[in-house]
């Protein structure tokens, strides 16, 4: 990944993708690895341009989205299916992103494999107990 | 009637579709109304990957909709049915004129169209088409979200909803 320069897309739905770039920033100082989308507002094609023309004119490798049944995936896979080198992953977390920059060592879609499946095992749940002494 | 929901939405299968009426509605299929769509195997794989497993996704032209309409509607699983933009609904009401209400859902922007709502924007012949639909019997309103009020046609097109 190079210095500075954004990697990856997230799009989201309302402001998600913001926030999730803002907490990135809050916990890394490294925000700026990511360009965050929203959906709102948009059609199924203004979207798919968006994310396209954003993907061509930054040099993007990879792509992050939140519902798998989204407009915003539905779009990103139109994208990839016109540039096939660019890697989509869906249910976006920040977990996942924070896995994936900072694996800056790694080019974007070796991250990204990387960063699914660490996003996969910090899903847990803890069931409440009494606290101890 | 088992197809609960008859919706233009230009996003056709989308966040809103699947969640936020397919909880509540306990949705157990979708029928997707479109000419491309109905025409590829690459766009219908497309909206079935994101659908859950246990909801069934039925793709179609109006002509074929309208032939399995009554099937669907005898289904015992609540339905929705969409269509990307107003002139398919048009078409498939046509054809099946049973169906007695129309959902905007999505229609967004693009050039020649104004605002009518956050969700709606319409030419001026679309709006002449939607009051043609209602002109026909046919109650149209918008409504997102099952959780928002549903606008009357008359009121979409004053565009004083959210004022």
């Amino acid at each position: 990944m190079s210095e500075g320069a954004p990697v990856a897309i997230v799009a989201a739905h309302g402001d998600l993708a913001a926030g999730f770039v803002s907490a990135v920033q809050q916990i890394t100082g490294r925000g700026e690895l990511f360009l965050p989308m929203s959906n709102s507002g948009l059609g199924a094609a203004e979207i798919e341009r968006a994310i396209l023309d954003v993907v061509d004119t930054r040099g993007i490798g990879v792509i992050f989205t939140d519902l798998p049944a989204g407009s915003c995936t539905i779009a990103a896979r139109r994208v990839i299916a016109a540039r096939p080198h660019v890697v989509l992953v869906t249910g976006a977390s920040l977990p996942l992103l924070l896995d994936f920059m900072s694996h800056e060592e790694l080019a974007p879609a070796e991250a990204a494999a990387h960063a699914v499946d660490r996003a996969v095992r910090s899903l847990t749940t803890v069931p409440g107990a009494p606290r101890g002494h | 009637m088992a197809i609960d929901l008859y919706r233009i939405d230009d996003r056709l299968i989308h966040g809103q579709v699947v969640v936020g009426w397919g909880q509540p509605l306990n949705l157990g299929f979708i029928v997707l109304v479109d000419d491309e769509v109905a025409g590829s195997e690459w766009e219908q794989e497309l909206y079935r990957m994101g659908v859950p497993p246990e909801m069934d996704v039925y793709f179609a032209t109006p002509e074929d909709a309208s032939r399995q309409l009554e099937q669907w509607c005898a289904d015992q699983r609540p339905g929705i049915l969409l269509t990307g933009d107003i002139e398919t609904m048009r078409r498939l009401i046509e054809l099946s004129p049973s169906i007695r209400t129309v959902n905007l859902g999505g229609i967004h922007h693009r050039s020649g169209r104004t605002l009518k709502l956050r969700y709606v924007y319409l030419s001026p012949q679309e709006e002449e088409a939607l009051r043609a639909l209602e002109r026909s019997g046919v109650a149209v309103t918008a409504q997102d979200v099952p959780s928002a009020r549903a606008v009357p046609l008359d009121d979409v097109l004053r565009g004083e909803a959210e004022r």
